[in-house]
């Protein structure tokens, strides 16, 4: 198959000294941001979008999805010994998890979240090698017209889902969309929104809207919000994985991975919906359901394996129809742009050698977040410790530090800030940010294409609808809107219920 | 007159505690104990666990003497809380626990010892936990 011998060349490539030790960075930076509550992945890759302009692709993109997969597993220890998720995908381990760890079992629950993310990580980046070429293989038969439905399913989707209501949702994509529209239009050469200020001729960059809105709003928000006293910190306890703690995970492993990876190939809200998915088929399923409520091992392992199959899962629609299903991968979109690279089904063709070693090394990180997870767990406790005012002083530093250092302008630094305040703004009032991101990355693409399919069609309309694969899709989004909305319903259920069960809230959000 | 300790479930800390104690009972006085955190940090090692403090009680009443807790999330770092303590309740004595720091450590963080050694209104008594010499 030559599919498997470009993913040997993959592994030749990412296995080299140099891209080895990006990887560890990417890794163990995810795992920090994984173990902080209130950064997440997102914010971590924004806020390294500037290093694009020097690094070299191979080696960007290996760290990213580094920090995309070590952030799946750093979250989970925050969640077990603290009952606070450190990012959302992990929220539903603290139920099971801590109650473990309470119960003095701390060792077993991290070691069963540790190894389900590997087993469920390895699984899953498996289906994508298989996967991903042979979708690509298809969509490179697309024309501009189905591209114009996949956007449309992408935005339409990513809105709807990705906050707390569609309305919110679409608002934010329409911010998104206006923000991207600045500029020069690439057809006329028309100016459209500058205000005559020829900073913003060639529109806003990308990597300064995505570190403005991910970055300095994010940590606004968080910055922001009331300080809470010191929480009491489970010390890792008991014995390490028994027999019957084996017997019990590693189905739960399986089924995590089976539940994960499809939901992350679908624009339904990425990881958390198939954890809360995992989780409650975990208790159906479950022949020590009585435990479920006290630290039953299978709540932790299936939803945790879950979380880390989904990452894998967005990574399908990213590199294949260059759709981002959720908002870490929004950004990655970010940076193959800032590279000149399009994601989409041409991307297997043209940039074989760098997705190969993307998907290598996606092997090769999850056993070095393995071994960075399993011994030195003690350690990332500890960064728990770092007073939160160092934290947020030093993230806006380096995102200011990182958007001057593009273009050397200080009207950037000026943006970064107001976007900043926007993000900032959006979040406390409950708007989502990553559909107004989505909207900025695949607006100008939209646009593009839609114009090209009339050119084409001479402003004939029904063009857009002329063939089968785009009918196909806007059939699919009507499908899939109803089946994300359901799987919403679903988690929103399973939460109530959990709530009620327990007394108490998962945890603060 | 009051004996001020500066508690932190920690070696020193509860070297700090034992001293502090013997320290009252040779005076005659009271002691007031503080521990606080800025609570700016999401997992702080100094400040009170209920089963730590539940044990500084336990040792507090077992001394017999009469004492005062202090035991709050504020905006005062440690330090500036213990010599603040210090004035508010007329210590006549400051029991700290200090301990050995790294190179690295000492050239990263500030020492609450030594901001509390400046500032205090009265002599302070410093103990090493048992071991750390």
């Amino acid at each position: 198959m030559g599919d498997l011998g470009a993913l040997m060349d993959g592994f030749a490539t990412a296995l080299q000294p140099i891209y080895l030790l990006y990887a560890l960075v990417g890794v163990t930076l995810g795992t920090a941001v994984g173990v902080l509550p209130g950064i997440g992945p997102a914010m971590t890759v924004a806020l390294l979008l500037p290093l694009t302009y020097t690094l070299e692709p191979t080696a960007a993109f290996i760290m990213f999805a580094g920090i995309y997969y070590g952030a799946m597993y750093g979250g989970s220890t925050t969640s077990i010994l603290l009952n606070t998720p450190g990012e959302s995908a992990s929220m539903i381990s603290a139920l099971e998890g801590n109650a473990m760890a309470k119960a003095g079992r701390g060792a077993a629950a991290l070691a069963t979240a540790a190894l389900g993310s590997f087993v469920a990580g390895t699984l899953a980046t498996a289906a994508l090698s298989l996967l991903a070429p042979t979708i690509a293989e298809l969509a490179v038969q697309l024309g501009p017209q189905d591209y114009v439905a996949l956007m449309v399913l992408a935005f339409l989707t990513v809105s709807a889902m990705l906050g707390s209501s569609p309305v919110r949702g679409v608002a934010a994509l329409a911010l998104g969309l206006f923000i991207g529209l600045i500029g020069t239009d690439t057809l006329t050469a028309q100016q459209r929104y500058t205000f005559g200020i020829s900073a913003l001729a060639d529109g806003i960059d990308v990597v300064v809207v995505a570190v403005g809105i991910f970055a300095v709003g994010e940590t606004l928000y968080v910055a922001s919000r009331m300080r809470r006293g010191p929480i009491p910190l489970v010390p890792i306890g008991g014995s390490w994985m028994t027999r019957q703690d084996w017997r019990r995970s590693w189905p739960a492993w399986l089924r995590g991975t089976a539940i994960g990876f499809p939901i992350g190939t679908i624009p339904a809200g990425g990881a958390d919906v198939s954890t809360f998915l995992s989780y409650s088929a975990e208790r159906r399923l479950s022949k020590h359901k009585k435990d479920f409520g006290h630290g039953a091992i299978e709540g932790v392992a299936g939803p945790e394996a879950a979380n880390n199959a989904a990452a894998a899962g967005v990574l399908v629609p990213l590199l294949t129809l260059g759709l981002p299903t959720s908002a870490t991968a929004a950004i990655i979109i970010a940076a193959f742009q800032s590279y000149g690279i399009r994601p989409g089904p041409l991307l297997f063709e043209s940039e074989a050698a760098l997705v190969w070693a993307l998907i290598a090394s996606l092997y090769i990180g999850n056993v070095l977040l393995l071994v960075l997870n399993l011994p030195l767990v003690g350690i990332w406790v500890r960064l728990l410790q770092i007073p939160r005012p160092y934290l947020y002083a030093g993230i806006l530093t380096f995102a200011a530090l990182g958007s001057y250092s593009i273009g050397a302008s200080r009207i950037d630094l000026i943006l970064l800030f107001l976007l900043g305040l926007m993000g900032w703004l959006m979040r406390r009032f409950g708007y989502p940010v990553a559909p107004a991101v989505v909207g900025l990355i695949l607006g100008p693409i939209a646009e593009e294409q839609l114009r090209r399919t009339l050119q084409i069609s001479q402003g004939d309309l029904t063009a857009l609808v002329s063939t089968p694969f785009s009918v196909t899709v806007y059939v699919a989004i009507v499908g899939l809107l109803a089946l994300g909305l359901w799987l919403q319903r679903r988690e929103a259920a399973s939460e109530a219920e959990l709530a009620r069960q327990l007394g108490t809230p998962g945890g603060p959000a | 007159m009051t004996v001020v300790i500066a508690f932190v479930p920690k070696p020193a800390g509860w070297a700090a505690l034992s001293a502090g104690i013997e320290e009252a009972q040779r005076r005659g006085e009271p002691v007031h104990v503080v521990n606080v955190s800025r609570g700016d940090q999401l997992v702080d090692p100094g400040y009170a666990s209920p089963e730590e403090l539940q044990e500084l009680r336990s040792r507090l009443e077992l001394s017999g003497l009469g004492f005062t807790l202090d035991h709050h999330v504020g905006e005062d770092t440690a330090a500036e809380a213990v010599v603040e303590a210090a004035h508010t309740v007329d210590a006549s004595v400051i029991v700290i626990g200090i301990r050995h720091r790294s190179a690295t450590g000492k050239f990263l963080f500030g020492s609450d010892a030594q901001r509390i050694l400046l500032a205090a209104p009265c002599p302070v008594l410093a103990v090493k936990a048992a071991g750390d010499d």
